[in-house]
């Protein structure tokens, strides 16, 4: 609980934006070598479920997911974000105040998350016998029987609206949603994670009860076990779980439909959107991969040079340490349950806008071209599988991979085996993806920052302002 | 991750429970849990080593997995510099990875990297850190990397031409686009008249504008020596070993006579502050700050010992969870607030604030959410704390220590920065039973004696149409 120092600053930042779920399964991806023991079994109501026994603390890290994120809203925009954030608000005859006593007397973390693919509730207890009882049963109450009270709803609603106007002081924000929505026309994953105002203010208690009653279902989901408990003690939670799941006639429920397969786009496009900054905010990408992907480990690899690795990659060196063009330059595939995001992003100062672009597309188109090097190459392999051991160094980290594997059906030892496929993908392969996969005749690109006189846009489909969404 | 390594405004760490401290005047169950807690937990003592020339050396074992963080610690900081240099240390910070007299610049990077190390630095008031997490097997290559830089960076001019213009770009993303961030900075520029946590870590930006590659050498010259330095290594490593390589690749340095630190203490206000900030943003917002003494005072013996840990507990009465005060009376209850927080910075080498921040509900006046604040300021001072409040504050302190020592690089960086600020990381061990014998009528005690209008500074964040065009140069 101690605050060190307010204010601080790194000396190099490589991803400015919290992509909340979406981000973190990006990071969870970077792995390889062996990896912690993962137990898998499914529970008498269907309930998936991996567990790791890590014995040193006394603590348990549980996250419950589901197919159940902003791709699966529909018409009702932001209600996958809605649904989440209303189960701790009133529950089993409790309400808002007496379950975060619940929780926090016994020294407890309760959150809840909502991504594009996935949403997930998590617990984090002491597993002392009486910590963990009482932290379990509360929690159990949250995710068996909310009651998404009409009062709290309608509070919840009010700063889901701050949230908006929030993002539109942000031009990083406003970048972030004019790329989606322009990556994902007419697909869920282009449509705004946290609804727009209209969406908001037309959601009723109705609709999320429905929403929470059709997709949080044993068969759309799993949970993560990770800490200082033994496989009999997983065993019984997961099952007291799983039958919590089962009550409002939930049963063992169904999985969610399919995500509508994401197309690529037809054309280059380029979007300028006038913001009242000293920088300018710039994406430029497309879609990128699905995991499971085949081309995952060579798009992995290549990415690390051109903008996954920091400050030895292509991007860093061309646009900050040579020109000093921007604090922060990367690239990375987001892998989701369809055709993620390839972006690549940078800040800088609005007079410097063209030339930062131009120089990103060239490395783009440099590294497209020739592909990395042997030497980088090798390079690249080192630092991957010598940061291995890394990954999974914490409780944390481990209950994150293994959601990952879990949401994503990847095979049990994808950890495991990580390392010797990086090892194993060549030269040849990188640059044979990154051909097939990369058009660079039909990137998208996002420009936020600037007065709206010289911020054209060359797309019909361009925003006029930054307040659009 | 760098999310997790940062060590932003909301980011909480807690402390290492000790078996040695145990306050047997408690009625608590906190205090059943703690000694609970202690049967599982077998204490790992902190190693520490001094070498000759005066560099500190921590080791810390944790074998949970084969990994180590490797950390040095530097005094200086922004409140080591003057009017007209602020931002320096930052700005020398980013100077730390160009090249040495051994290599090239960019060399350094790709050593790192080779190794399978993260790696990144941060920069603070009170200090400058630099850090490598890595498989435990390739420690020491770091160490020779942090060795070398420790005194032998060179220093470009062209080299420092490109990279202040990065860290004017990194001022222009974290501060002049960002009107929270623009208003802490100026609040914390009116808060403090003559302490130096007036300026802001990153720089103003006129005197980025006039800094120049010697400003940087001069002060890498002055500061970078083994006797203004922690080595911090926590992980998967045998701590007399380390030991031996400390000596091995930082021995061979002299100490260096250190400038004299002015102590620069705050002089006292003298009634309450106000200022208003006009720009373009959508959400208006309020921060608050009242002066308090920090642990710091307390050990020096100028506020008796228990003050700070009984304010660390007020901030948390108010704001250490959802079923604390602001959550559970501005945010829902009376719903004046879309949020609220609040935090006792308590922890650094200077006295600093106790900082409530919050943003209106939707169709609630700023005045409104401020009376509001204030008003659970004065039941604090009216009313004693319930004990089901204490006891979750407690419970929540004894289970967060277990949680932080999941991240040993949190434990890294608490261990640093403790020795850093002179608290000394023996502190680490006095922090829970501190926490543990906080009484109700001390926190009253702290309330009326430090949450006055006298101590208090307001900004208040008036949102301008974004179509205005920003005042720039």
């Amino acid at each position: 609980m101690i605050k060190l120092n307010q204010q601080q600053s790194n000396s190099l930042l490589k991803r400015p934006f919290a992509f909340s779920i979406a981000i973190l399964f990006l990071l969870f991806s970077q792995i390889s070598q062996a990896g912690p023991k993962i137990e898998n079994w499914i529970t008498s109501s269907g309930l998936r479920v991996y567990f790791v026994n890590v014995p040193e603390l006394p603590m348990l890290d549980l996250r419950l997911s589901f197919a159940a994120g902003s791709a699966y809203d529909g018409d009702k925009l932001g209600i996958s974000g809605m649904t989440t954030s209303m189960l701790n608000k009133g529950a089993a005859g409790l309400n808002a105040d007496q379950i975060a006593e619940n929780f926090e007397s016994v020294g407890a973390n309760f959150s809840a998350n909502s991504g594009r693919d996935a949403i997930s509730i998590s617990l984090r207890t002491l597993t002392l016998d009486e910590q963990i009882q009482k932290g379990m049963e509360n929690w159990l109450k949250v995710i068996e029987k909310p009651e998404f009270p009409e009062a709290d709803f309608k509070r919840l609603k009010k700063q889901a609206l701050i949230g908006l106007q929030a993002e539109k002081q942000n031009p990083g924000s406003i970048a972030s949603k004019v790329f989606y929505k322009n990556l994902y026309p007419n697909h869920p994953y282009g449509e705004p994670q946290n609804g727009t105002e209209e969406s908001i203010n037309a959601m009723t208690t109705d609709d999320l009860k429905a929403f929470f009653k059709r997709y949080f279902v044993n068969k759309n989901g799993q949970i993560a076990l990770v800490g200082s408990i033994d496989r009999k003690q997983a065993e019984a939670i997961a099952e007291k779980v799983s039958k919590a799941l089962t009550s409002n006639d939930r049963g063992e429920g169904e999985k969610a439909a399919p995500i509508p397969e994401v197309k690529p786009l037809t054309e280059a496009k380029t979007i300028r959107v006038p913001f009242p900054s000293s920088q300018a905010h710039i994406f430029i990408g497309q879609p990128g991969n699905k995991r499971g992907d085949k081309d995952y480990y060579s798009l992995y690899l290549g990415n690390h040079e051109l903008g996954g690795s920091g400050f030895t990659s292509r991007l860093m060196k061309e646009i900050r340490v040579k020109r000093g063009l921007s604090y922060s330059v990367y690239s990375y595939f987001i892998p989701m349950k369809e055709f993620g995001p390839f972006m690549l992003g940078l800040q800088t100062k609005l007079s410097q806008t063209d030339e930062a672009i131009k120089v990103a597309r060239e490395v783009l188109e440099t590294f497209q071209k020739e592909g990395p090097s042997e030497d980088n190459l090798k390079a690249s392999k080192l630092n991957i599988t010598g940061g291995f051991p890394l990954r999974t160094a914490s409780n944390d980290d481990i209950v994150g991979y293994i959601d990952v594997i879990g949401m994503y059906d990847l095979p049990l030892d994808y950890l495991d085996t990580f390392t010797n496929i990086i090892n194993d993908t060549s030269r040849e392969q990188v640059i044979d993806a990154f051909k097939r996969r990369v058009d660079l005749d039909k990137l998208l690109t996002v420009i936020v920052g600037g007065e709206a006189d010289v911020a054209k846009s060359d797309s019909a489909n361009g925003e006029k302002k930054e307040s659009t969404n | 991750m760098i999310r997790s390594l940062s060590l932003a405004t909301n980011n909480r760490v807690s402390f290492l429970l000790s078996t040695l401290f145990l306050i047997s005047a408690l009625s608590f169950s906190a205090n059943a849990t703690d000694t609970e807690l202690n049967k599982k937990n077998n204490k790992i003592p902190v190693h520490e080593y001094d070498l000759e020339n005066g560099l500190k050396v921590l080791v810390k074992q944790d074998k949970r997995a084969p990994i180590a963080v490797i950390q040095v610690w530097y005094k200086v900081g922004t409140s080591y510099e003057h009017e007209g240099i602020t931002g320096l240390s930052h700005a020398l910070e980013h100077m730390m990875f160009k090249g040495t007299k051994t290599r090239k610049s960019g060399e350094f990077e790709r050593l790192v990297s080779a190794i399978g190390a993260r790696n990144n630095a941060f920069t603070s008031q009170d200090y400058t850190a630099y850090y490598e997490v890595l498989a435990s097997d390739k420690l020491e290559e770091a160490m020779e990397i942090e060795a070398d830089r420790m005194r032998n960076v060179i220093f470009d001019p062209k080299e420092f031409e490109k990279e202040i213009e990065v860290v004017k770009e990194e001022r222009r993303w974290r501060t002049d686009d960002k009107p929270a961030s623009l208003t802490r900075e100026q609040f914390n520029a009116v808060a403090f008249l003559n302490s130096p946590y007036r300026a802001p870590v990153i720089g103003w930006m006129v005197d980025l504008e006039e800094m120049t590659v010697d400003d940087a050498k001069i002060w890498y010259k002055k500061w970078y020596t083994p006797n203004n330095a922690t080595l911090v290594v926590v992980g998967d490593v045998e701590p007399d070993a380390v030991h031996e390589m400390a000596k091995k690749y930082f021995g061979a340095y002299k100490s260096n006579p250190l400038p004299v630190v002015k102590t620069r203490t705050e002089v006292e206000q003298k009634g309450i502050r106000n200022i208003t900030l006009k720009l373009p943003a959508k959400l208006p917002s309020l921060r608050m700050g009242y002066k308090t003494p920090a642990m710091i005072s307390a050990k020096k013996g100028k506020v008796p010992e228990w003050e700070p840990y009984a304010l660390e507990v007020l901030a948390n009465i108010l704001d250490g969870g959802d079923s604390a005060r602001f959550a559970k009376n501005l945010i829902r209850g009376k719903e004046v607030a879309a949020g609220a927080n609040s935090g006792y910075y308590g922890y650094g080498r200077l006295d600093n604030l106790l900082i409530i921040s919050g943003t209106p509900a939707k169709g609630v006046s700023t005045q409104k959410l401020k009376e509001s604040i204030l008003e659970e300021i004065e039941t604090l001072k009216s009313e004693l704390v319930s004990e089901a409040e204490l006891k979750r504050v407690k419970a929540q302190v004894i289970a967060g220590e277990v949680f932080e020592r999941d991240s040993i690089q949190h434990m890294a960086t608490l261990l640093g920065s403790l020795e850093t600020v002179g608290l000394g990381h023996k502190y680490i061990d006095q922090y829970v039973p501190g926490v543990l014998a906080v009484t109700a009528q001390q926190i009253q005690d702290v309330a009326k004696k430090y949450l006055i209008e006298n101590h208090l500074t307001v900004a208040e964040l008036i949102p301008l149409p974004l179509g205005e065009k920003q005042e720039k140069k």
